[in-house]
């Protein structure tokens, strides 16, 4: 497998918030000027780098069809459960993320500490592991997907919230005001990275 | 946001940790249980939908052989062998009951598996079972058609489907998929039949013994030289096109088929 | 079904959609939207979610102390998502498989996690029951809404069923691949709300424009020795 693809493409072409639509709550609602996307963009990164690949051990070695045979119980299936265990460990991550940030890197904290909780429940977070697990990368893959598709929100959120910076000088009409012209311009974004698709590297 | 009304009161606040505690673990315990039991009820119901759809859809192939109603003819004779080849060698695996064994488990088992060289990864899988379960539909001694399960990632998701070739190995009768989540109206239009009729009669490799078997980017008369051996490209959907293109190069190649294949060209399709 | 109880129904299908309005739910909006048939599972999957926590949580808010409420909140609701895509699975095989990840993905939808903390509890079962149904067919509409044109326009059928006589088959229609696509998806979205302000018009965002409202109030004071005018 291919990384350095694997990471462009996840930037780029795999844009969980362009191409999938994950994450749109918090980035529509928060995406309002450049800093503050920038300080969610950058907690959705270090936050989906952090899980995806966690997720993956945890899907390996404790979720997956014959992961408990080392202890003696081959048949064990808990797939099922997958998906509460992963938004359990995606929860402690960013507890945990919160709690280290306040404690040892209180600029930081400063920075992005708000948007934490958010993350808890941010589709892309999630997104970001169930589809990690459906295409069943390894470890490698998943701490780059992770990083690719953290980085790749960012940007998104980021360019987004420059473009509706500039629009509170432009003629909205009132009904297209705010949430609606914002998802014509997310749209307009979204064909633009689709002309990306046919890149391929190397 | 909109509250209609206080119509509720406002909680009392409980108090103590061992309380918090206590209440997250019975809701865990709760929910937990009522999970379990629902997938241990359903489990059986599911399989059965899995072994049905693959089912279903060997049917499919197979029935898309031309004439294959006097191939099935009980006085034409006809029977199809399940078996397990070890791609790494190309023999057949007589001790792996074709039956139970599941490739894609086997494709996760660390211990197991067959790494894939980045520089050979067509299909973008990553790694592989060792073996794999091949469909021989047989007239007498020859093979009338050879059913390759093949499978790599497209866009969205793993395509898994099967590849039909002729007796000559070499020309397709059918490639279908039996599981994919590609986008509905774009990828997923691989399911198309118009599309998948393409297929039929395409053929692998040119006199050379060059692989040229692909998905076109657009269409695929506009290089005259290049319409025996390609299909339509699917519009809008250049990724699972290549997706497609990449496993079938992959798996009818060296580190896929390959061996398989031409133990079968030399021995005459004796097993 | 007295007058509390039927605005707390129907207030999120037009006033207060969770969609168009309380800006949720939005991520499997879009995604599952392709073909009208998966829009409204999606829907139906939400729907069931969403009342079925909404009173789940209710039920028990008395007893959830504040520290843990959020955990508490989603298990419960991951559990109900659990316990419908074991179902689909089940029993609806071929969808499952279409909607593939998104089914899971209504656990940190915004929706049901909003409702559950900023409504179900703080309120008695019933109206919490009818305020997660509410929200579910307001969710819904838009949804099938959006799923019906795209498929329509996508791909010239619905529901499965060619309804358009397509130009590969000698019609006149030719498919607009853009709608199968997520900027269009984007861009209906976009012209739904549109309409739906220009007809309720107490939606309309105020304008977002605090420097030139500024230097007005300014000059007004200046101009009238003191006058203080609000110009918005």
């Amino acid at each position: 497998m291919d990384l350095l693809a694997l990471f462009v493409d996840a930037i780029f072409v795999d844009n969980l918030a362009l191409s999938f639509f994950l994450g749109m709550c918090t980035f529509l609602a928060v995406s309002r000027t450049v800093p503050t996307a920038l300080g969610l963009g950058a907690a959705v990164s270090v936050v989906q780098t952090i899980t995806v690949p966690v997720n993956n051990l945890v899907h390996r070695y404790v979720v997956t069809e014959g992961a408990w045979a080392w202890a003696g119980l081959p048949d064990v299936d808990l797939r099922y459960l997958g998906l509460m265990v992963y938004i359990a460990v995606i929860a402690a991550v960013v507890q945990v993320l919160e709690m280290v940030l306040e404690r040892f890197f209180p600029a930081l904290h400063r920075a992005m500490g708000l948007f934490l909780p958010l993350l808890t429940v941010n589709c892309a977070i999630l997104g970001g592991s169930l589809f990690m697990v459906e295409r069943d990368y390894g470890f490698a893959e998943s701490a780059v997907y992770g990083a690719g598709t953290g980085l790749g929100w960012a940007l998104a959120v980021a360019l987004l919230a420059g473009i509706r910076e500039k629009l509170r000088y432009a003629d909205v009409p009132e009904g297209l005001r705010g949430l609606g012209v914002s998802f014509l311009v997310v749209g307009l974004m979204s064909l633009g990275f689709l002309a990306l698709a046919d890149v391929r590297l190397g | 946001m909109s509250e209609a009304g206080a119509a509720g009161i406002s909680p009392p606040e409980p108090e103590g940790r061992a309380r918090a505690l206590a209440v997250a673990f019975a809701v865990a315990l709760a929910c937990g249980t009522v999970v379990s039991v629902t997938a241990v009820l359903l489990e059986p119901r599911q399989q059965a939908n899995r072994v049905a759809e693959r089912q279903g859809l060997i049917d499919e192939i197979v029935a898309r052989l031309p004439g294959l109603e006097t191939v099935l003819d009980p006085s034409g004779v006809d029977r199809i062998e399940t078996k397990v080849v070890d791609l790494g060698t190309g023999d057949y695996v007589s001790a792996v009951d074709p039956t139970t064994y599941d490739p894609i488990k086997a494709a996760q088992d660390s211990a197991a598996r067959v790494e894939i060289p980045p520089d050979e990864d067509l299909a973008r899988i990553g790694a592989r079972a060792p073996y794999a379960t091949v469909y021989l539909a047989r007239k007498g001694r020859d093979i009338s058609l050879i059913i390759l399960p093949v499978y790599g990632a497209g866009y969205a998701s793993t395509l898994r489907g099967f590849l039909a070739l002729e007796g000559d190995l070499n020309t397709v009768v059918a490639l279908a998929f039996y599981e994919h989540a590609e986008t509905p109206g774009l990828g997923a239009r691989l399911e198309d039949p118009e599309w998948l009729a393409q297929w039929r009669g395409k053929r692998v490799r040119d006199e050379t013994g060059q692989f040229r078997l692909q998905v076109a980017r657009g269409r695929s008369d506009a290089d005259p030289g290049a319409a025996p051996y390609a299909v339509d490209g699917i519009t809008g959907a250049t990724r699972t096109s290549q997706g497609v293109s990449q496993l079938l190069r992959y798996w009818l190649g060296d580190h896929g088929f390959g061996p398989f294949l031409s133990r079968l060209r030399n021995e005459g399709g004796a097993s | 079904m007295s007058g509390a109880d039927r605005r707390v129904l129907l207030d999120p299908l037009l006033d207060n959609n969770p969609i168009a309005l309380q800006i949720l739910g939005i991520c499997s909006a879009l995604a599952v939207t392709t073909t009208l048939a998966t829009a409204f599972t999606m829907s139906l999957a939400l729907t069931v979610v969403l009342t079925i926590s909404n009173g789940a949580v209710s039920l028990l808010r008395n007893h959830i102390p504040r520290s843990v409420r959020l955990i508490v909140q989603i298990t419960i609701i991951a559990s109900l998502v659990v316990v419908v895509d074991q179902i689909l699975e089940a029993y609806a095989f071929e969808m499952s498989k279409r909607l593939s990840v998104f089914v899971g993905l209504i656990v940190t939808n915004c929706i049901v996690l909003g409702r559950a903390e900023g409504y179900a509890m703080q309120h008695g079962v019933r109206l919490s029951l009818l305020d997660g149904l509410g929200n579910g067919i307001g969710y819904s509409l838009v949804l099938i809404l959006v799923g019906s044109v795209r498929e329509l326009l996508g791909s010239g059928a619905l529901l499965g069923i060619n309804v358009l006589p397509l130009a590969v088959d000698g019609g006149w229609f030719h498919p607009m691949a853009l709608m199968l696509m997520p900027p269009g998806a984007f861009f209906l979205i976009g012209l739904l709300i549109w309409g739906l302000r220009t007809w309720k018009r107490a939606q309309i965002e105020p304008s977002e424009l605090p420097e030139t409202a500024l230097v007005l109030e300014v000059k007004t004071e200046a101009a009238e020795g003191g006058f203080a005018r609000s110009v918005r």
